[in-house]
């Protein structure tokens, strides 16, 4: 029996039906109860989180007639961190004849996700994905476009098939831009209340439902009661947990893990996702990491000194003493091996102190300066922007980082979490990605999950609905608002000697290195042994600023730091329980001769959803095994 | 490096600059770690920090805005106030540091104001009005790629307000016109173009935001550089709108 | 059409501007022209100028030009008055990188306008004239500058309405739709102001008298 954790009863997804995969979301939508029309007024949802997900799934409701209540931490919804995507957004629209289908994108994204994903939620995306670009264009999304006035797609992560539909390198901005125009529509609508820098710090549950949220106002720091017949969360990843990322800074994980802490399951939190090209730390003072397309890789070379100790400038290291390591180490693939394998390499070679370099030399000797500058013109400017060196002249340096996370809380083909009436959509669910996200995937299910899976099957909860009235006065409501008014007094009266910045920084060093791109047991059980040690010292040692009764930002970031000090122990125990190796989670112990990924079907092909027992009490396991009907598991190799 | 910050501080109706010293500093922080290096000080030393708005920091979100020695995101062309580094400084220097400034942008707090003026524009017409599920196939409306890439170009707009807090009349007009030329040269954003025009501008000028005397302040400081023609586009709409196409 | 609609919008009150200002510009444009009559003797400007008056359009055209400037300046004011209360007021301010032309269309416009009452007085009542006598204009015109603070004033005056000409070109053409190189504005400017003063100085320098 483990130490850890205790195992519980297994899970199901008990909303999908089964039958031929191509119609089981057409028969769920069949088979969900609807809402009059005319009814939708007096029914009321609450939305946390404006990204893709959120933003589109207000929207969306406002649309259908519900009554919505919006909430995001930022001044505006416009904001949100999906805003940062640069990529792209796959859609099976096959508009290249190039063999592309709604079952080759469901199947690269279960093989990609490496069978750790249910595969009738993927093949629902897939379907989806094409709705998705429609919805986009028509509501002015300025896609890329062909002089011939079509869209323009490429490929991308080392897809085959161009499915990638972009906005030169600010895809996830445009698509966000269209989401939020939507949902300013239907505020001047009067359908959707938008409450802008307001933070959820609570769920409210009565009689076993979810009935509404506690939330903060960050600029008059009043904490007041917000309720409604169903809440939806979709407040993203939490890889802030690492300090480090390529987060927006507010990113946190707070309300998903309130709602865990409410009974809500939180599955896979191990399953974090590593990205190879991002613009390197250059001293303490790092506050966040940078991310560039890894479009990048397909003209620049990755190499690093062959010395470990070698300390001269990239331009004066002569070409037989660099190594480029993933073209020796794979051959076929080269640079352009999937996201996991590349920051891996480049992870293990430099932490032997050496720099990694992306080099475009030799692309421009072969295609010109010129040619260079149409492909990459923006991401060279960035690059030198931050780091103040011409990629031009200089090799570009490059270090892996935390980019999003595939874990969240658990959530069945309805998108309802464990709690009846929470539903969780986007980065903040678990549901598409199992345990590796391929490239231009994020905005699809972010907009997949808002404009349509949603909205199709809330009715069906809220045909139910209204439910009974409560108030503030009720016991559950004044439990929970007494609760998180006494946390916010409790973060403020401890008055020590450290800021909640120092704190974090510890904590996210301490999960790169045991929890990050690769774990093993002694790191985790070192890592579980100094987490609650350090909980317990930010508990009294951390220095919050101020009063509650104004725009406190320490106070906001104490809040979050604290509940990444909770999320950060499910992590590992999480990443401990799960010995194989699969997608973003590199167990050590769990590797082929020549180094790659093992995954082990025969006793991890499950979904670990976990039960909140209390902080620093052993959480219980209950597993949803996953069942390959349609994909046969085997082994990604790219050598 | 060491730098002299006059910052300003305010909590209650009114504010002052207040001078900080910051010694060994890096040329490779951003200015706003360096705002982080100071607000841990004064952390430590019981002080309060300084509020100020800031989240993905790498230049798209639009939350970061200041004003740093008397220009909107500083110096530096085509750069936020979170991707302008320190190297752009000379050791020694003293940077004024302060809000955004107009009347539709109240003070929040020290250099954290309110912006909502500018979703209220939106909301007053922004959009293209078509609910989910409803829209056509992707390709049934071809896009010359020339009007592709002027919407797109006018759509990079991040919402910072840097326009606003440069412009010596306090004028959104720039980032109205943004919005305004995106929808408006897209096949897709016919219907509602001139309906579009009058209500944004309408609510542009209820907002308290000054006229557009074409002065050009704002695209030097905007971080996007949307360009001064969106304003001739949304001001062509905004006529026609009210005399041959006051019908739409 | 709204017209009144189109007025309450800032972009609509630029609009009154920029059309009022064109009709003013042609004016200035036709009485430079005129002026040039100067260079062909007195016979020719005094005759011009009892050309204009028989044909009757003196009257009418000075009714016209006054509606022109009240409802330009009318909207400037408020539109000043708007931006006044609007705009922030900061501590350290970099100067506006803007042109110069562009930052004073303001008080140019109020200089000129002082400049217009003078003119008046001077030139077109000739209260203000060492001459003064109605009708004979070349006579009027060489006993003003022969004084050099006359020449002076009138210079400062036409270099003010330079500036304000090459912005306001600019920006009327962008105010109603169209974006103009800004050379454009700099040439009227130019041209106008070359024109109005090779009078005052082709007086001063003897070469007109």
């Amino acid at each position: 029996m483990p130490d850890t954790h205790t195992e519980g009863s297994p899970i199901a997804d008990q909303r999908a039906p089964d039958g031929p995969i191509e119609s089981r979301w057409d028969r769920r939508r069949f088979s969900a109860r609807l809402v009059n029309p005319a009814n939708r007024r007096n029914r009321s949802v609450i939305v946390v989180g404006t990204g893709l997900a959120g933003g589109a799934a207000a929207a969306t409701l406002g649309e259908l007639g519900y009554q919505v209540k919006s909430f995001c931490y930022q001044d505006s919804p416009r904001r949100a961190h999906s805003i940062a995507a640069q990529g792209g957004i796959n859609a099976a629209k096959n508009y290249r004849n190039d063999g592309d289908s709604v079952h080759r994108l469901f199947y690269d994204t279960v093989k990609g996700g490496d069978f750790r994903s249910r595969e009738s939620n993927v093949h629902r995306l897939a379907q989806i994905s094409v709705e998705i670009i429609d919805q986009c264009v028509a509501q002015g999304v300025p896609f890329a476009r062909e002089y011939g006035g079509l869209l323009d797609t490429r490929s991308f992560g080392g897809a085959q098939v161009s499915r990638t539909f972009y906005a030169r390198g600010q895809t996830g901005q445009q698509l966000l831009l269209g989401a939020y125009q939507a949902l300013e529509r239907q505020i001047a609508a009067g359908r959707v209340e938008m409450h802008a820098r307001t933070e959820m710090l609570d769920l409210i549950v009565v009689d076993g439902r979810a009935r509404g949220i506690v939330v903060r106002d960050l600029v008059t720091g009043a904490v007041s009661s917000h309720f409604a017949d169903a809440v939806v969360l979709a407040t993203g990843g939490y890889g802030n947990v690492f300090h480090l990322s390529t987060n927006a800074k507010g990113c946190n994980t707070t309300a998903i893990w309130r709602a865990h802490r409410r009974g809500a399951l939180f599955a896979n939190p191990c399953f974090t996702q590593i990205h190879p090209t991002c613009i390197p730390i250059s001293g303490d003072h790092q506050s966040k990491l940078t991310l560039m397309s890894e479009s990048l890789r397909n003209d620049g070379r990755v190499w690093v000194p062959r010395d470990a100790h070698d300390t001269r400038a990239p331009n004066d290291i002569p070409e037989d003493e660099r190594d480029y390591f993933l073209e020796r180490m794979y051959p076929s693939f080269g640079n352009l091996v999937p996201r996991d394998i590349a920051s891996r390499a480049a992870k293990n070679i430099s932490d032997e102190k050496r720099g990694v370099y992306l080099d475009f030399s030799d692309a421009i000797k072969r295609l010109g300066a010129l040619a260079v500058e149409q492909r990459y013109g923006n991401l060279f400017e960035m690059y030198q922007r931050i780091t103040g060196d011409d990629p031009y002249k200089t090799p570009m340096r490059i270090y892996p980082a935390v980019h999003y996370t595939m874990g969240g809380l658990w959530v069945d083909y309805d998108l309802r979490s464990t709690i009846p009436g929470l539903y969780v959509i986007g980065e903040a669910n678990f549901s598409d990605h199992g345990a590796n996200r391929l490239g231009a995937s994020a905005l699809m299910q972010g907009l997949a999950d808002g404009y349509f899976v949603l909205p199709g099957v809330i009715g069906d909860y809220l045909a139910d609905a209204p439910f009974e009235a409560v108030d503030d006065s009720h016991p559950a409501v004044a439990d929970t608002l007494s609760e998180v008014r006494g946390r916010v007094t409790t973060l403020l009266a401890v008055n020590g000697d450290r800021t909640v910045e120092s704190f974090h920084r510890e904590l996210g060093r301490l999960m790169w290195d045991e929890c990050g791109m690769e774990r093993d047991e002694a790191g985790l059980r070192k890592a579980l042994e100094r987490i609650p040690e350090l909980r317990a010292e930010f508990w009294q040692r951390v220095k919050v600023p101020g009063t509650g009764e104004r725009l406190n930002q320490e106070l906001e970031k104490a809040g979050r730091v604290a509940d990444f000090f909770e999320l950060a122990e499910l992590m590992c125990i999480d990443a401990l329980h799960r010995a194989e190796s699969c997608g973003g989670h590199f167990r050590t112990e769990s590797q082929t001769p020549d180094g790659e990924a093992l995954r082990d079907d025969a006793n991890y092909a499950y979904v670990a959803a976990w039960e909140y027992t209390g902080v620093g009490q052993p959480p219980v396991l209950h597993k949803e095994e996953l069942a390959f009907e349609h994909v046969t598991p085997s082994t990604r190799s790219y050598s | 490096m060491k730098l002299t910050l006059r910052i300003w501080r305010q909590s209650s109706a009114t504010g002052r600059l207040v001078d900080y010293e910051l010694e060994d500093l890096s040329p490779d922080m951003s200015f706003l770690e360096m705002l982080d290096v100071l607000n841990e000080r004064l952390i430590t030393a019981g002080d309060d920090p300084v509020a100020f708005d800031h989240d993905c920091r790498e230049g798209i979100c639009g939350m970061c805005g200041l004003m740093i020695n008397g220009m909107a995101h500083g110096p530096e062309k085509a750069t936020t106030a979170c991707q302008l580094h320190l190297r752009h400084f000379k050791d020694g220097d003293v940077i004024t540091v302060e809000p955004w400034r107009a009347e539709p942008f109240p003070v929040v707090r020290d250099l954290v104001v309110d912006r909502s003026a500018f979703d209220r524009i939106v909301a007053a017409g922004g959009y293209i009005s078509v609910p989910a599920g409803s829209a056509p196939d992707a390709h049934a409306t071809p896009v010359p790629k020339p009007d592709a890439d002027t919407a797109f170009e006018a759509a990079a707009c991040i919402g910072c307000g840097a326009c606003v807090a440069a412009c010596p009349n306090g004028s959104g007009m720039l980032f109205t016109a943004a919005k305004a030329t995106h929808l408006g040269v897209l096949p897709q954003g016919q219907p509602e173009r001139y309906s579009r025009a009058r209500d944004m501008v309408a609510e542009h000028d209820a907002s308290g935001f000054g006229g557009c005397t074409n002065a050009g302040e704002c695209t030097p400081a905007c971080p996007k550089g949307i360009p001064l023609t969106t304003i001739a586009r949304l001001n062509a709409d905004l006529l026609r709108g009210h005399t041959i196409r006051s019908d739409r | 059409m709204d017209t009144i609609g189109l007025y309450r919008t800032t972009i609509g009150k630029k609009a009154v501007m920029a059309v009022t200002g064109a009709a003013l510009l042609l004016f200035v444009i036709a009485h430079m022209i005129g002026n040039l009559a100067v260079f062909s003797g007195a016979d020719a400007i005094d005759g011009y100028g009892r050309f204009l008056r028989e044909i009757n359009v003196v009257w009418p055209m000075r009714i016209g030009l006054l509606g022109c400037i009240a409802l330009h300046f009318l909207a400037a004011y408020q539109l000043t008055a708007k931006a006044r209360k609007a705009r922030g007021k900061y501590e350290h301010r970099r100067r506006v990188q803007g042109s110069y032309a562009a930052r004073t269309m303001r008080w140019g416009g109020v200089i000129i306008a002082l400049f217009v009452v003078y003119h008046l007085l001077d030139l077109t009542v000739g209260w203000l004239n060492p001459h003064g006598v109605s009708g004979e204009i070349y006579a009027n015109v060489v006993a003003d500058f022969q004084h050099w603070y006359v020449v002076l004033a009138y210079t400062l005056a036409v270099v003010a309405l330079g500036f304000h000409i090459r912005h306001g070109v600019w920006s009327a053409t962008q105010t109603l739709g169209i974006t103009t190189s800004r050379v454009i504005g700099l040439g009227v400017a130019v041209v106008i102001c070359a024109g109005f003063l090779s009078v005052p100085f082709a007086v001063f320098t003897g070469l007109v008298s």
